[in-house]
């Protein structure tokens, strides 16, 4: 039974390879990826019933003698993220497919966008299931490259200068992943998860905290908490909409999931709760007030997403099992809804021609469909009652009013706040794009179409405009400028020599954020379906909310006292009452403060 | 353990400078800045592996005397991902420039309007649709007030998407 453990990583990794032999064969891409990610579902629902059934799954990979080798580990926290990661992402590969479908717009290359699209889901799968710290940095980086692609799909100018941004971030966390293994491994000598929740105890308190800082600074950059997060919304809103949806969902919430992994297995004697709450309450707030700020819906939900990653940090940060199960049941509910609403934006932009809130107008009237498949899930974002949001919220509130230090009420108030904004944000779009009438001088024609005409002189990468989406083979330096205007977006350039006036910048903020104009359109049905199977699975988490919060609970308690996991992984006459209370012989895990010579692995094995 | 100081050092510098060429502007000297901190951190891992040894196969070296081969899977991992990684950045970069004709990395300019209206203290448009009844083509979201027509300067073709230029544009 524990090799179901590979095959979540195996089997998109092979389909890859499959739909990469087939590139020539839309077709047959189409229905491999399919099988695999239905399969690969299959599998993680297994996993949640064997994991709450039996207890944690673990994996050595070839057998090798225990401590060395890789490890894969399912417990009710990787089980879960795994299920709903997975859902997720089948969703959006449906979505995508309708997308692929509908010939008018073909925003994703076929040939590669099915291979990459599974090589990123068996790095999301591997960071969730890795038992070792090596592995989740493999992990991370098996998406985070699956992610450069994506994210620079079809290499438009706008996608290459967000998509820029994006990587070298992506590089340089990172390298500061590494640093932190390396430092991990010169004081202990292991990498393994449960190995190093028993050694790194028994570390001077300064260099744990090295340690610990350096991990949480880098998962940090992954899950966007503020100080780091000013990369985010500045790359994802330019990417083709399943891109941004699958993004959005999964992956700041793997740095969340390893933030909640270190935290509780790797140093659970030291929650630094200070030092995560004020990021956490900072997050939110200036997420949030960024989010208000925008007018372009996309980008508001790149907002709203590093807005809403600060109510994970907060459960995260309370240290208590109350505070960890609302922070697992809230990621589990975010990734859904934030995943439906951006696919949802994806319908409205198809329909309306933009994301712009000074172009949409009238939608409600025009598409009574989009208008639920927007208003459920926005809704449920801003934590209305009954809808899963507010069941998360109300969770973590009761854990912070329970640990009830001024800063923990602090951080109620401040979530308080957010979630009223967010619903002050979700209202707008809500009243400019769907409720009020169709702008005048657009209602006569289609929005898009008056935009394009505007602008179409100048795009350089529309399908809209009779360029076609050839690029110019020479440097723009030696172009002619487009429009007389003097200088155009595309101008960097010696040449022309004039600064950019207002005007020209709006017009190429739009370039970058709508991601192009497009030609308004019916939305296809498949794609209007996936997004709605995604609606219901929003407020199916409603349904479930108490099973699955028994679950969540469940986790936490799990998480809550480390040993479980050492147990499940080393043996449980290894450790039974965990690094806690571990007070045993010294000998036994080697040298764990000397660190690395060569015997040493087989360290903890006795 | 004794940690080996010239590899500390090497390491250090290494990174030091890497990061000193990230803070450039120009996606190749970015890219250059991005290898050397991976080759620094690739030199941290040999400080992690302790003290050198015999090489690590059975039989060539009595066990006590090998050194640690794990560090160095890892760093052939990372080497791995670190020439992939240069490969796409030369790949962006080339990208960049065959389409605006340099690399270099631009600020996002949905951002940059936004800061233009804060700084002339205007609201969106998309604040109140009601105050606009009937100015709803893009009126430059705020970007209509005056500004001073003047002499373009040699220099703000470099600058022309920088945060300064914002600035500039309003004093």
């Amino acid at each position: 039974m524990e090799n179901l453990l590979t095959l979540p990583v195996l089997l998109p990794l092979f389909g890859a390879a499959l739909t990469l032999a087939f590139d020539k064969l839309p077709r047959v891409q189409r229905w491999v990826s399919g099988a695999v990610q239905v399969a690969v579902v299959a599998v993680a629902v297994t996993l949640v019933f064997l994991v709450d059934s039996r207890g944690t799954q673990v994996l050595w990979v070839g057998n090798w003698p225990q401590p060395l080798g890789i490890t894969l580990v399912a417990d009710h926290l990787s089980a879960l993220m795994l299920l709903v990661s997975t859902v997720v992402t089948a969703t959006v590969f449906f979505y995508s497919m309708g997308q692929d479908l509908d010939t008018r717009q073909r925003e994703t290359p076929v040939s590669v966008f099915h291979p990459t699209f599974l090589v990123l889901s068996a790095g999301v799968s591997d960071a969730f299931l890795a038992g070792d710290l090596f592995n989740l940095f493999v992990g991370f980086e098996i998406l985070l490259f699956a992610s450069y692609v994506l994210i620079t799909i079809g290499a438009t100018r706008d996608r290459v200068r967000s998509g820029t941004t994006y990587v070298v971030v992506g590089v340089l966390s990172s390298s500061l992943f590494l640093t932190a293994i390396a430092a991990v491994y010169a004081a202990t000598g292991t990498v393994n998860l449960a190995q190093l929740s028993v050694r790194l105890s028994e570390l001077s308190p300064g260099v744990s905290l090295m340690l610990q800082l350096l991990l949480l600074t880098v998962f940090a950059v992954k899950a966007a908490v503020f100080p780091l997060s000013a990369w985010l919304p500045d790359s994802y809103p330019t990417a083709p909409a399943p891109v941004t949806a699958v993004f959005a969902g999964l992956l700041t919430k793997v740095g969340v999931y390893s933030i909640i992994r270190t935290q509780t297995l790797l140093f659970p004697n030291n929650p630094l709760s200070a030092l995560l709450m004020w990021a956490a309450l900072l997050t939110m707030v200036i997420g949030i007030l960024g989010a208000v700020a925008q007018s372009e819906i996309k980008r508001m939900l790149s907002f709203t997403l590093v807005s809403h990653i600060g109510y994970m940090i907060f459960g995260v940060s309370l240290g208590t099992q109350a505070g960890l199960a609302g922070a697992i049941f809230y990621t589990a509910h975010h990734i859904t809804i934030q995943t439906t609403l951006f696919l949802v934006v994806g319908l409205i932009e198809r329909r309306g021609g933009t994301t712009s809130l000074n172009r949409l107008g009238g939608l409600a009237a025009v598409s009574p469909l989009l208008g639920i498949l927007f208003f459920i899930p926005a809704m449920n974002l801003a934590g209305i009652p009954p809808l899963s949001g507010f069941i998360g919220k109300i969770g973590l509130f009761g854990a912070g009013v329970q640990v009830g230090t001024p800063l923990a009420w602090l951080l109620v108030a401040g979530s308080v706040v957010t979630s009223l904004l967010t619903l002050y944000a979700m209202a707008k779009v809500w009243n400019r794009a769907f409720w009020r009438d169709v702008p005048e001088q657009l209602s006569d024609q289609p929005s898009g179409l008056t935009v394009s005409r505007r602008h179409g002189a100048r795009r350089g990468t529309q399908p809209t405009d009779g360029r076609g989406a050839a690029h110019p083979e020479v440097p723009a330096a030696a172009e002619p400028t487009p429009g007389g205007t003097g200088a155009s977006p595309t101008r960097p350039s010696a040449a022309t020599g004039t600064r950019p006036d207002p005007s020209e910048l709006w017009e190429e903020a739009n370039d970058s954020a709508d991601g192009g104009v497009l030609e308004p359109s019916r939305v296809p049905r498949p794609m209007a379906a996936t997004a709605g199977v995604l609606v219901v699975l929003g407020i199916g988490l409603t349904v479930i909310a108490g099973p699955l919060y028994g679950y969540c609970e469940r986790a936490a308690a799990e998480l809550s006292s480390p040993g479980n996991y050492v147990g499940a992984v080393l043996g449980d006459g290894a450790l039974l009452d965990g690094p806690v209370g571990w007070n045993g012989t010294h000998g036994d895990a080697g040298d764990g403060a000397g660190g690395a010579d060569s015997t040493d692995n087989q360290g903890g094995a006795g | 353990m004794t940690a080996n100081l010239t590899l500390v050092i090497i390491a250090g510098v290494l990174i030091a400078a890497g990061v000193y060429l990230t803070l450039e502007r120009l996606l190749t000297r970015i890219l250059v800045g991005v290898v050397l901190i991976s080759n620094g951190v690739n030199v941290l891992f040999l400080v992690a592996s302790g003290n050198a040894g015999g090489p690590a196969f059975i039989g060539s070296t009595p066990p006590g005397d090998m050194s640690d081969p794990l560090p160095q899977a890892m760093v052939l991992t990372a080497i791995v991902i670190t020439l992939g990684v240069t490969a796409f950045l030369l790949a962006l970069a080339y990208r960049s420039f065959q389409l605006n004709g340099h690399d270099e990395v631009v600020d996002d300019v949905e951002d940059a309007l936004i800061r233009d209206l804060a700084e002339a203290d205007r609201v969106s448009e998309s604040f109140d649709a009601s105050d606009h009844p009937d100015d709803s083509t893009p009126d430059e979201e705020g970007l209509d007030f005056d500004r001073p027509e003047r002499e373009p300067r040699p220099d703000d073709d470099l600058h022309d998407r920088t945060p300064e230029s914002a600035e500039e544009a309003d004093s």
